[in-house]
């Protein structure tokens, strides 16, 4: 079953993404975006700057997994959650740090780097962005 | 414009068939199709299906089911929009019968989904319909994702955890005498609050049940269709698709493809929202049911829950809702379940329900959705006279 393993290109083509939180600016209507898009999804324009998003942000929804998908069977439970940044732009990610039931809609999150997945037993290992609370 | 018909419907019962192949779950229900259909030719072929590829190490599905019901030579593709396999399939058999180049086409949806025997490796598989590279490689299932919408839905409208098992409840009781559905029993709202956590606020008996199961129809003109005893048409389909990953959308609470695919569905009918006596939606999990009577025009925002607690759904209501179970019930093989729906429909407006049948209705409608609502297909129909 490969849907569970690591796809190691795709995971390097987005490092930039995983790691450092760039994103999109459509320089004609303002919108930003996450990921960079090549046609601003609110306005078609393709004058589309590459930027650095805020790494605060507060959650919307979450979830609380306790039917993982192969891979994640460590984590479980784990939270998942929709977090709009401080200027405006939404992410999805999983939430660390923090016990699942303390969770709530408003919670403040700042970005921190953590291990996501595996490839397989001995493969490569991905790291990317997960949110915890914020520390001050 | 001659509107295609609907002259053959066939299908499976669903469940866990571990005697059976996806290949013979297809031909059993096409060889119905067919049979029903009075043996018509056929002059393509399209299938439904989303994850023979993963689960069944099997694609090329045109040719395979092409020789397995002796039709091998005939046109033959299949076509995928995640859960919404089954009407794509069903809408590009009426659009190749409209455009005039074929006249009958066979369209069958398969799933056979118990060839993995894991939960975690069904789930991956079913989270292919997401975002791979924004959600699903961090951990999101399917399940999941729709979690996320539910507790922002309970949230705007002010819904307690009761007020979500409405749904599932008259699923279950709807599917205890339907020969076909998976979950034949009935549960109480005890056993729905009591179910297990899948993810949270998302429970168990929110979500449809993993089962195989292949379902057919054949689609062809009124002015050549053998048996003309018990054609519906199909008066009228639309598509549309919404941003693959909920998190980019402006309103995780509306499924604005669902909107769309329905405008655009009584459009070509030439019908309204209240026209509708029967209704067929996707509820693979409880909140999707609900916005897909939004979507549909049937219920105010936020009121669904209203609706279904009202009896206004069940059978001998006003406006009869799933009268076969549903996803929840009848069952969600996945890239099957658009074409259930349809034939379900078909047998309603064609008085053949049996033991689900409702009183005089005329017209109805079926929403499938695919993803967390990215890719949505409706078909109106409408009884012939």
């Amino acid at each position: 079953m490969w849907a569970y393993k690591l796809n190691i290109p795709s995971h390097w083509r987005l490092l930039s993404e995983r790691y450092r939180l760039i994103g999109g600016y459509c320089e004609d209507c303002g919108h930003k975006m996450f990921p960079k898009q090549k046609i601003c999804p609110k306005c078609r324009s393709e004058r589309i700057k590459t930027i650095q998003l805020p790494k605060k942000g507060k959650v919307l929804t979450y979830t609380i997994v306790q039917t993982p998908p192969r891979g994640f069977e460590y984590y479980t439970p784990y939270v998942l959650a929709i977090i709009e940044l401080e200027d405006g732009t939404k992410i999805f990610s999983q939430l660390t740090d923090i016990e699942p039931l303390d969770v709530q809609e408003g919670l403040e999150v700042e970005m921190t780097i953590r291990k996501i997945r595996v490839s397989g037993e001995s493969g490569a290992i991905a790291y990317a962005y997960k949110f915890r609370p914020c520390s001050t | 414009m001659q509107k295609p018909v609907i002259a053959g419907v066939g299908f499976t019962k669903i469940t866990a068939h571990w005697k059976y192949s996806l290949k013979d779950l297809a031909a059993e229900a096409a060889l119905k199709a067919l049979d029903d259909a009075g043996n018509s030719e056929i002059d393509a072929i399209v299938i439904g299906n989303m994850m023979s590829g993963i689960i069944n190490g099997q694609e090329n599905l045109g040719s395979l089911v092409a020789e397995s019901i002796g039709l091998s030579g005939v046109p033959g593709v299949k076509v995928e929009a995640a859960c919404a396999s089954g009407a794509a399939a069903v809408m590009w058999a009426g659009l190749s019968v409209l455009s005039g180049v074929f006249d009958s086409v066979l369209a069958v949806g398969v799933e056979k989904m118990t060839d993995v025997t894991d939960n975690e490796d069904v789930s991956s598989a079913l989270a292919t319909a997401a975002d791979y590279d924004y959600e699903v490689f961090f951990g999101a299932t399917f399940p999941s994702l729709n979690a996320l919408v539910m507790r922002s839905y309970a949230k705007t409208y002010k819904l307690s955890p009761e007020d979500f098992g409405y749904l599932p409840i008259l699923m279950h009781k709807n599917a205890v005498d339907v020969a076909h559905a998976q979950l034949r029993f009935p549960i109480d709202m005890n056993g729905y609050l009591n179910s297990p956590i899948i993810s949270d606020p998302l429970k168990l008996f929110d979500c449809a049940p993993i089962g195989d199961g292949a379902a057919a129809l054949v689609i062809t003109r009124r002015d050549v269709a053998k048996n003309s005893d018990h054609l519906v048409e199909i008066a009228g389909f639309g598509s549309a698709t919404d941003i693959l990953a909920t998190y980019r959308r402006d309103d995780f609470t509306r499924l604005r493809a669902a909107e769309l695919a329905t405008k655009r569905a009584l459009s070509m009918a030439e019908l309204e929202s209240k026209d509708f006596d029967i209704v067929q939606i996707h509820d693979a999990f409880s909140v999707i049911g609900y916005l897909n009577l939004e979507a549909l025009g049937v219920v105010e925002k936020g009121k669904a829950h209203e609706f279904i607690a009202s009896g206004d759904a069940e059978r001998s209501g006003a406006l009869p809702v799933n009268p076969e179970g549903g996803l929840k019930a009848r069952g969600h093989p996945v890239g099957a379940t658009g074409i259930y729906q349809i034939a379900e429909l078909a047998l309603q407006l064609s008085g053949r329900a049996a033991s689900s049948q409702v009183e005089d209705a005329k017209v109805g409608v079926a929403m499938n959705v695919g993803g967390t609502g990215s890719n949505v297909i409706v078909h109106v129909l409408r009884r012939v006279e």
